[in-house]
C-alpha cells in the first residue's frame, strides 16, 4: 500500500451523513487523452477553438436522440431525496458529489440554450452560459461518479445521474477533452481485442500456464480452449481475468464448471473482452464497434452460445443493449438465454444437481457477498425479478458453509459502488477512488464484527480490483476480496475418468490451446 | 515529463512510464525508483529483467499468475506469491515494476 497526502475517512459503526465542504474534491480530475487516444476514436485531438458551439450542438443532438435525458434534465424537483446517496459525496463530504448537484452541471446549461426560460431570464431559473470555468466543472466532477445508479433508485422521479455523466462525457470527448484511461483502452480493445492489449500469443501463453497449474492442483485436466472452432459455447470474460488476481482464480472456476459440465467451449482472441468501456464515455458508436467483435467472434468459430463471465458493466451491455449493437443473434441456439451470465450457467447446473460440491474446501473462510451495481442496478439474471441477486447468492451457498449478508442498505438494489467504476478505476484518482470506498468498507466491517465475516465475493474485475487496491487502506488485506467462481473452483469435486486423469509417468502435450 | 538521467533528458508520460522503449537502460529503472523513494536491489531487478524477457516475447507485461511462477521458479517457491511481489512493489508489481523495466502501463480492469 502506497503512503498518501490525504485523510482516509474513518469507518464508523453505521453511516453518518457527513458535513459538507466546499470544493473539498476540486483538485480530483483525471488525465486528459492525448490526441492519438482522442481522433483513433473519432474525436477532436484536442479542445477545438469553437469548443462551446460544439458542445452545445452536441448537447442539442444527445437530448434529441435519447428522450430520457431530456426527461431527466427537465423534471428533477430539487427534493433533495437523492443528496446522501452517493458513496463519492459520504466519502468525500464535497457538496457537487450530491447527485442532484453533480446533474446540475449539466443541466444548469441545458437550461440555457434548451430552454425559453433560460434564454430570457436565465438568472431567475439558474441556467448558467458555458464557460470555460464549467467545462472544467464539468471534467472534475463527471469524473467522480462511476455511474452506478444508486441515487435513482432513491430519485422518486427515477433520474438517472449515470445517463447524465455519460452524455456530459461524451460532450467532452467531442469537444477534445476526452478521458486518457477510457479512451486508451478503448483503442486498446478496438484493435487488439482486449482492454490489456494482450495480442493472441501471449493470451495463448496465459492460459496453456493454467492449464498445467489446474492439472497440478487436480490432477485432472480442465482445458482453456482459444479460437477453437465449433464449440457450443462462446465465453466472452474480462481480460482481466487472464491478467490480474483474484479474477484468475473465478475464470479457472468457470473452466472447471464447463469441464463438468461435458460443454464444448472456447474463447476468442478476437474478442477476448467482455468489458465495453464505449459505455461509461457515453459513446454508442464505440460500444457498438467493441460489441460487433463479438458478435463476429461468433459467427466466425460457429458458437452456438455466448456466455459472459464475472464483469459487472459488461453483463449491463451484454444484457440491456447487445441485441441492439450486434443483434439479430438468429444463428445462435434459441433454447438458451442470448446471452447467457456464467452464474446463470452453473446455477442451472447446481438446480439440476449436475455438479457435486465439497465445502468444507472453503471453510478457512466466512463470506460476503457485494452485489456489483451495473448487475443489481442495470440488469437481471435468471427467470424471476431479482434473480440477479440470488442466482449468485445461491451459488455461494452451494459452494460454502459460511455466508452472512452485510446489512440492509447496502445490498442489492441498494448497493454501494466499490468506489472504482464507471471508467474511473485508474491510478490518477486514487485519492477519490480510496474515499468513495468508504460506505463499502463501512458495511464490510459490520459483518467483520458481528459475523467473523474474512473474505468478500464479488462478480466484477472492477469491483475485484478496485477493493485489492483499497481494502488495505481501511485496515484489510488486499486478498480477503475473492471471485465467485473461485469459490466453485475451490469445492467443486471433478470427475476423474480414465481420459482425464494424468497419468504421472508419461508426459501429455496434448495442448488444445494453440490457435 | 522528463527524466534526467546522466545529463541525458528522457520524455516520459504523466504518470512517469518512458515514451520510447528503446531508450530503456538499467540506469533509467534506477533513477525512477531513487525518485519514488525506494531503491532497487537484486530482487527487484530479478522482476524486472524477467518482465523485459517476457515482453520481448510477448509485447505485453505477463499475467501476475505467470510473473508469480516464474519468480517462484527462479527465487524459489516461498518467493513465488503475490505477496513477495507487493513487499518489493507496493503500488502493484504489474504497475510499478513495468514503470523501471521502461514498459508501457498495463491497462484496463487491473
Amino acid at each position: 500500500m502506497a503512503k498518501v497526502d490525504y485523510e482516509i475517512p474513518e469507518l464508523k459503526e453505521y453511516p453518518v451523513i457527513p458535513k459538507l465542504k466546499k470544493d473539498a474534491m476540486a483538485h480530483s480530475a483525471p488525465y486528459v487523452a492525448k490526441e492519438k487516444f482522442q481522433t483513433s476514436l473519432g474525436y477532436a485531438g484536442e479542445l477545438v477553438d469553437n469548443w462551446q458551439e460544439v458542445a452545445i450542438a452536441k448537447m442539442g443532438e444527445l437530448t434529441t436522440k435519447y428522450r430520457s435525458l431530456s426527461v431527466f434534465l427537465d423534471s428533477c424537483v430539487k427534493c433533495g431525496a437523492c443528496t446522501d446517496k452517493c458513496h463519492y459525496y459520504l466519502g468525500t463530504t464535497d457538496p457537487k458529489n450530491m447527485p442532484v448537484a453533480r446533474q446540475d452541471l449539466f443541466r444548469n446549461v441545458y437550461r440555457r440554450y434548451f430552454t425559453l426560460a433560460g434564454k430570457l431570464v436565465p438568472k431567475l431559473v439558474g441556467a448558467q452560459d458555458l464557460t470555460e470555468e464549467v467545462l472544467d466543472d464539468w471534467y472534475t466532477y463527471f469524473h467522480q461518479c462511476s455511474q452506478c445508479r444508486r441515487c435513482s433508485v432513491y430519485c422518486p422521479y427515477g433520474i438517472d445521474t449515470a445517463e447524465i455523466s455519460m452524455a456530459a462525457r461524451e460532450v467532452m470527448a467531442t469537444v477534445g477533452k476526452g478521458q486518457k484511461y477510457c479512451n486508451e483502452i478503448i483503442g486498446k480493445a478496438q484493435t487488439l481485442g482486449n482492454n490489456l492489449g494482450l495480442p493472441e500469443p501471449a493470451l495463448a501463453d496465459t492460459l496453456e500456464g493454467l492449464e498445467e497449474d489446474v492439472e497440478e492442483d487436480t490432477g485432472v485436466a480442465v482445458k482453456f480452449p482459444l479460437d477453437k472452432k465449433g464449440c457450443d459455447v462462446l465465453l466472452i470474460t474480462p481480460s482481466a481475468d487472464f491478467f490480474a488476481e483474484p479474477h484468475v482464480d473465478g475464470l479457472i472456476g468457470y473452466a472447471k464448471v464447463f469441464h463438468e459440465a461435458g460443454v464444448s467451449w472456447t474463447m476468442s482472441s478476437y474478442a477476448s473482452e467482455a468489458a465495453n468501456f464505449g459505455m461509461f464515455i457515453g459513446s454508442y458508436e464505440n460500444m457498438r464497434k467493441l460489441a460487433l467483435r463479438i458478435r463476429e467472434a461468433a459467427i466466425e468459430l460457429g458458437c452456438k452460445r455466448i456466455v459472459f463471465g464475472e464483469c459487472g458493466h459488461a453483463w449491463r451491455v451484454a444484457y440491456s443493449f447487445l441485441n441492439t449493437l450486434a443483434g439479430p443473434f438468429d444463428f445462435l441456439d434459441p433454447a438458451y438465454p442470448v446471452p447467457q451470465h456464467i452464474c446463470e450457467f452453473t446455477h442451472d447446473l447446481i438446480s439440476k444437481d449436475k455438479l457435486k460440491f465439497d465445502k468444507s474446501e472453503n471453510d478457512h473462510m466466512t463470506l460476503t457477498f457485494h452485489d456489483s451495481c451495473n448487475v443489481a442496478r442495470a440488469s437481471r439474471m435468471g427467470d424471476e425479478a431479482g434473480g440477479q441477486f440470488t442466482l449468485p447468492r445461491d451459488i455461494i451457498n452451494a459452494t460454502c458453509n459460511n455466508f452472512y449478508d452485510m446489512p440492509k442498505h447496502a445490498i442489492k438494489e441498494g448497493t454501494y459502488c466499490c468506489g472504482g467504476g464507471g471508467g474511473l478505476l485508474t491510478d490518477d484518482l486514487m485519492e477519490l477512488r480510496v474515499k468513495g470506498a468508504l460506505p463499502r468498507m463501512e458495511a464490510l466491517k459490520n459483518v467483520t464484527e458481528n459475523n467473523g465475516v474474512t473474505h468478500m465475493a464479488a462478480i466484477c474485475a472492477i469491483c475485484k480490483s478496485q477493493f485489492s487496491k483499497v481494502l488495505p487502506y481501511y485496515g484489510f488485506e488486499m486478498d480477503q476480496i475473492v471471485s465467485v467462481h473461485q469459490l466453485v473452483s475451490n469445492a467443486i469435486i471433478l470427475t476423474k475418468d480414465e481420459d482425464s486423469v494424468i497419468d504421472n509417468e508419461a508426459e501429455t502435450d496434448d495442448t488444445v490451446v494453440a490457435a | 515529463m522528463a527524466i534526467e538521467v546522466d545529463g541525458q533528458s528522457y520524455e516520459t508520460d504523466e504518470e512517469g512510464y518512458l515514451e520510447d522503449l528503446n531508450q530503456w537502460r538499467p540506469e533509467l529503472g534506477s533513477a525512477m525508483a531513487l525518485a519514488d523513494g525506494a531503491p532497487l536491489d537484486e530482487n527487484h531487478w530479478e522482476v524486472i529483467n524477467f518482465l523485459r524477457e517476457y515482453y520481448e516475447e510477448y509485447q505485453i507485461a505477463p499475467a501476475v499468475r505467470v510473473l508469480t511462477k516464474a519468480i517462484g521458479k527462479k527465487l524459489g517457491k516461498d518467493k513465488g506469491t503475490s505477496k513477495y511481489l507487493y513487499e518489493l512493489f507496493p503500488y502493484g508489481p504489474a504497475k510499478q515494476a513495468c514503470k523501471y523495466a521502461g514498459l508501457p502501463k498495463p491497462t484496463g480492469c487491473v
